[in-house]
């Protein structure tokens, strides 16, 4: 047995899945796909008392898209998502192809990643660029916590110890809008030593209407590239206007070192990564999702 | 705190009471005998452990035991016919695929799942889904090439054009 002992519970419903967290003393997890909680408590980096189960509960494998949103329920797999992202959605589709390998795709859950907080993930960053909220349960209620509300610290976030995400939501660019993801990771697959994501709405006089960047792997949370967005809005985007803008954004950055790289490195990466994601997302504008 | 289960595995139904943190992994190889999923790494990233849940591949080391309740489960001692093996055994054996095999069965299941829907991967693909399994041996060129020849084994044969007499 790898994991400490812990009880472990399979509410039928949400009502009883809330209180089973409520009950649980501040130390009861939710297992959804299990492919981070689980390792962790391999590992006993995690010794959570109470497991509550979420995986019977009904009405939470489901993908919606409706007026402009994307909702996403807390028992849909990354798999199933990058399935329906094949034909939906390129951007969905190649930031999936990078979170882990298939086999953890076919269990991980999409908000399980998101609600792990692991600051060098994809989909944090994604939720972030696209202007997410975290439906979060508990028994106060229901809330809605926005992306940049959420993420506080390394696997951190403001959902409260008895409350669970039930679902996530993201923003889908508008029709016309490009896109750019870049990460440098030492295997595919891997946590990205640092990775960039970015969306761009041009008006009709061809000047950037929006720009929108996540950086991941580039400090405690996903990061905005603020500068870089600020410095575009309203006015055209020349190559010269990106490559500053991506410099300032990265200079604000604060990434940690560790036995991968030191934070210098990751910051000249993220400012590379940036003027990437820009150019691509440029160059997309006006094609498909 | 222990929990009755019912699972298939390769096809038997099996009803046992399981700890709660019993991994499936452990589960497999402990309760069922079934020693051909390998353990390596434990939390997920070697990839040894790998079987089909349902038919979809999954990490044996990542789930409990008690949450295959209901499921069903492909191990690698499920992959092969009565009388033989299964093509993509047949591949690795015939381009040495393999040098100790420690990691074998879980890229196995890997690749029997990964043909079924990419029935004529490229190179590169092969190699992102390789990026799933770690081999200490071979160095995975070999592994790629089995790979390759599972593939082609597996294609459904090419209709030739019949040639005419005229």
């Amino acid at each position: 047995m790898k994991p400490a002992p812990f009880d472990y519970v399979a509410p039928a419903t949400l009502d009883e899945a809330v209180s089973a967290m409520a009950t649980g003393e501040g130390d009861a997890k939710v297992l959804a796909g299990g492919q981070s909680l689980i390792p962790m408590m391999a590992l006993r980096l995690a010794r959570p008392t109470r497991l509550v189960d979420i995986n019977r509960l009904p009405g939470l494998d489901g993908i919606r898209e409706a007026s402009g949103m994307l909702e996403i329920g807390a028992l849909v797999r990354q798999r199933a998502l990058e399935r329906w992202a094949a034909t939906r959605s390129s951007l969905f589709a190649e930031v999936l192809r990078h979170v882990a390998h298939p086999p953890i795709r076919n269990r991980g859950t999409v908000v399980g990643n998101v609600v792990h907080a692991d600051p060098a993930s994809e989909l944090p960053a994604l939720l972030l660029c696209l202007e997410g909220v975290v439906v979060a349960r508990g028994p106060r209620g229901e809330r809605m916590i926005p992306a940049d509300r959420f993420y506080r610290a390394p696997l951190t976030t403001a959902l409260a110890a008895d409350e669970l995400a039930t679902a996530v939501r993201f923003t889908l660019p508008p029709a016309g809008a490009g896109w750019g993801f870049a990460e440098v990771s030492r295997r595919h697959g891997d946590f990205a030593l640092v990775g960039a994501v970015a969306v761009i709405a041009l008006a009709a006089d061809g000047t950037v209407a929006r720009a929108r960047l996540a950086f991941f792997g580039a400090g405690g949370t996903p990061v905005r590239g603020l500068a870089l967005e600020q410095a575009l809005a309203g006015r055209a985007a020349t190559r010269a206007l990106v490559v500053e803008g991506a410099r300032a954004a990265a200079a604000a950055l604060s990434p940690d070192a560790d036995i991968h790289a030191t934070g210098a490195y990751r910051r000249q990466v993220a400012a590379t990564l940036a003027e990437r994601t820009l150019t691509a997302a440029l160059a997309r504008c006006g094609g498909p999702r | 705190m222990t929990r009755p289960i019912r699972v298939t595995v390769n096809g038997q139904e099996h009803e046992r009471v399981v700890e709660v943190r019993q991994t499936l992994a452990d589960f497999l190889r402990e309760d069922l005998d079934l020693t051909g999923t390998h353990l390596g790494c434990e939390h997920g990233v070697c990839g040894a452990c790998t079987v089909l849940l349902d038919g979809e591949p999954i990490r044996a080391c990542l789930m409990l035991a008690a949450q295959a309740d209901g499921r069903s489960v492909t191990t690698i001692e499920g992959v092969a016919p009565a009388d033989g093996l299964h093509p993509v055994q047949e591949a690795f054996w015939a381009k040495h695929g393999l040098q100790c095999g420690y990691c074998t069965p879980g890229i196995i299941m890997s690749t029997c799942a990964f043909l079924r829907e990419q029935p004529a991967p490229s190179r590169e693909e092969i190699r992102e889904m390789l990026a799933g399994h770690l081999c200490r041996c071979t160095g995975y060129h070999f592994i790629v090439e089995a790979i390759e020849a599972a593939a082609q084994a597996l294609a459904p044969p090419t209709p030739r054009p019949t040639p005419r007499n005229e």
